[in-house]
């Protein structure tokens, strides 16, 4: 793992990756810097965080596009199932060397409320748990981008698909406001979405007796559901729109509440697709 | 060393590797030869850990390659089909990397990535960018990864494809050098490549093991008859009236209709081909007519070759499984990738 680790750190500074990205971060962070607190004189850092979090649409498929669909283009990633290192080892190795390239301009930036206390009233338990809600979010993202990496060997539509999936996630809450609250709504919604989660598995294990399994009796759940108890269906597609939304949870740390309940949810999301990468790279051995 | 029991691996319904066991000892070199497309690259594949068997096993030196996969990869060096290289960086920081993810540090991996550098004539382009190098250096920093932690097996997949001959020559002497100190199989599917480096030979055709044993045995297996072939000034009908004769001509074919001289196939079912020569020769020594030209047709590997390759019957058998489409096309006929020329003559 430390050689996957210090293998891959080495490779975003020697390319471009790891300086456009913090570029990119430190930028975005200035002008919100800017624009709250010194041109309207807001003590509050955390709107700039908030203010920030869209950039991760950008930066973080940058960041991770090549992680894994780079190998498979160079054929490396044979190189990596011969050595003596487990799957999981690599893909833990690749995340946490993404992590420190991401944690560098965390690191300047975590200097700016400092600076902003020597010249007024700065709350800095808001600004700072922010700033690790912030850090946490961009964790799970970057567990998102690195798992449609290893969807594929095209870096562009590595790319492509994660600012697709990021901004989705963004503007989920906006959407949801839009989406049928009826009780038949969702419940067609949730048809459609057991359906694509039996394609997902198609896709990932090739296998179709699994796939039709899972598919088929997630659909019939929702069938089922939906006869015995419609009332349950009111409203809840826009629900899950919110509750799957990973920036509407950034807002609760920048109101000022240490929720941790999201700190649990984006580990956790990290985790699950961290976990899902492990398996694309071991399907690639059982195709 | 190496054993490798029943494996078979499917790529959805297509059949590419058919029940192939064989054991492998330690300190020869190995070839693996086959056409493209013949199950060399996938059997390489499962042997080093990068593909799964639908079924069988594979062990080195004990070690499950499925079941205890760190042991077993410790013990192979592998180099695919393309060198995997990362190629922006330099053959020193990648070779340090490959080091370091199989367990070396420190001075013990200084010195190895040293005596790789050097094995594999590569020393002076160690700081050079990959993306830079040559087809030839790149294949020897792929071979030197391959070296790095000192495994007992080397395990090389088609090493000289698309070199130079200058290059073919040297990558074929490192072989033969590494050969002395490990265990190395390496597949082609250029048989004069095979015939001098190896110690054993593995024919795999469709999937399937066709013959493992020497060269010199394999040559012996060869069940075609010696033949002599002949041009003479003489005409067909004064030909066979001349060979008349001789008594130890199993079987006679003249070219039908080869211009001004008359060309003939001569087989014998005796062992020795010099007495059958020495025979005609005696023949032709009373008349007026004289024997142009005779060269005497021996068992070739190549021979050994295209008949076990073609007299396989097709292996592509669709499992009964339901379900997915063939992943990839079936395996195209093997045979004529082979070069030099199928029947080496030689003159009496």
């Amino acid at each position: 793992m430390a050689a996957v680790f210090k293998h891959e750190l080495r490779m975003y500074f020697h390319s471009l990756t790891a300086y456009v990205f913090g570029a990119f971060l430190l930028v975005i962070v200035g002008i919100g810097a800017m624009l709250y607190n010194l041109q309207a004189a807001v003590s509050n850092f955390e709107f700039v965080l908030s203010f920030s979090s869209i950039i991760y649409a950008v930066i973080v498929p940058i960041l991770t596009m090549r992680v894994i669909a780079e190998e498979r283009r160079q054929k490396t990633d044979q190189l990596l199932y011969s050595l003596p290192i487990s799957t999981f080892q690599v893909i833990a190795g690749k995340y946490l060397a993404l992590l420190a390239v991401f944690a560098i301009p965390l690191c300047i930036i975590s200097c700016y409320p400092l600076i902003f206390a020597q010249f007024g009233d700065v709350y800095l338990p808001t600004s700072y748990g922010s700033l690790l809600a912030f850090f946490l979010m961009g964790a799970a993202l970057i567990a998102v981008g690195v798992f449609i990496s290893s969807l594929t060997d095209n870096q562009g539509f590595a790319a492509g698909i994660g600012v697709a999936a990021i901004l989705l996630n963004y503007f989920s809450v906006t959407l949801s406001e839009y989406v049928s609250s009826t009780a038949q709504g969702s419940a067609l919604a949730l048809f459609v979405l057991a359906a694509g989660v039996g394609l997902l598995i198609h896709y990932l294990t090739r296998n179709d007796n699994l796939a039709c399994a899972v598919g088929l009796s997630l659909m019939a759940v929702v069938v089922l559901w939906y006869f015995v108890d419609s009332a349950a269906f009111e409203g809840l597609l826009p629900s899950i729109m919110t509750a799957l939304s990973l920036f509407e949870r950034l807002d609760v740390f920048v109101n000022g509440v240490f929720d941790l309940t999201a700190v649990t949810y984006y580990l956790s999301v990290a985790a699950f697709f961290l976990f899902l990468s492990v398996q694309s790279l071991e399907k690639r051995r059982y195709n | 060393m190496i054993t490798v029991e029943h494996l078979t691996k499917y790529y959805g319904s297509f059949l590419a590797v058919d029940n192939i066991s064989f054991e492998i000892n330690e300190g020869h070199v190995y070839g693996f030869l086959g056409p493209n497309g013949a199950g060399k690259s996938t059997t390489m594949n499962i042997m080093t850990g990068c593909l799964s068997a639908t079924s069988g096993h594979v062990r080195i030196d004990g070690h499950d390659i499925f079941d205890e996969p760190d042991q077993a990869k410790k013990l192979i060096g592998y180099l695919p089909e393309h060198p995997p290289l990362y190629l922006n960086e330099s053959p020193l920081e990648y070779l340090r990397f490959v080091g370091e993810a199989k367990g070396l540090h420190g001075a013990e991996l200084q010195n190895q990535i040293d005596d790789v550098l050097q094995k594999t004539g590569t020393a002076a382009v160690k700081n050079r960018r990959i993306a830079n190098l040559s087809k030839g250096y790149r294949q020897r920093v792929g071979i030197a990864q391959a070296l790095l932690g000192s495994p007992k097996v080397i395990i090389l997949d088609e090493p000289t494809v698309g070199l130079d001959p200058l290059q073919i020559i040297e990558i074929r002497d490192l072989i033969k050098e590494l050969g002395r100190t490990h265990t190395v199989i390496f597949s082609s599917h250029i048989l004069s490549e095979v015939q001098t480096i190896c110690d054993q030979i593995l024919m795999i055709a469709k999937g399937r093991l066709v013959a493992f044993d020497t060269p010199a045995n394999l040559e012996k297996r060869l069940l075609a008859p010696n033949e002599v072939r002949l041009t003479t000034d003489a005409a067909p009908d004064e030909l066979r009236h001349i060979l008349a004769k001789v008594p130890a001509i199993s079987q006679l074919t003249v070219d039908p209709d080869t211009g001004k001289w008359t060309t003939a196939h001569i087989s014998t079912d005796r062992d020795d081909i010099y007495e059958l020569s020495r025979a005609i020769y005696q023949a032709f020594v009373p008349g007026d007519k004289a024997i142009l030209e005779m060269a005497l047709k021996k068992g070739t590997l190549e021979d050994v070759f295209i008949e076990l390759t073609e007299s396989e019957k097709p292996a592509a058998a669709a499992r009964p499984k339901a379900g997915r489409k063939a992943a990839k096309p079936a395996a195209g006929r093997p045979g004529p990738q082979t070069g030099g020329d199928p029947a080496e003559g030689k003159e009496a």
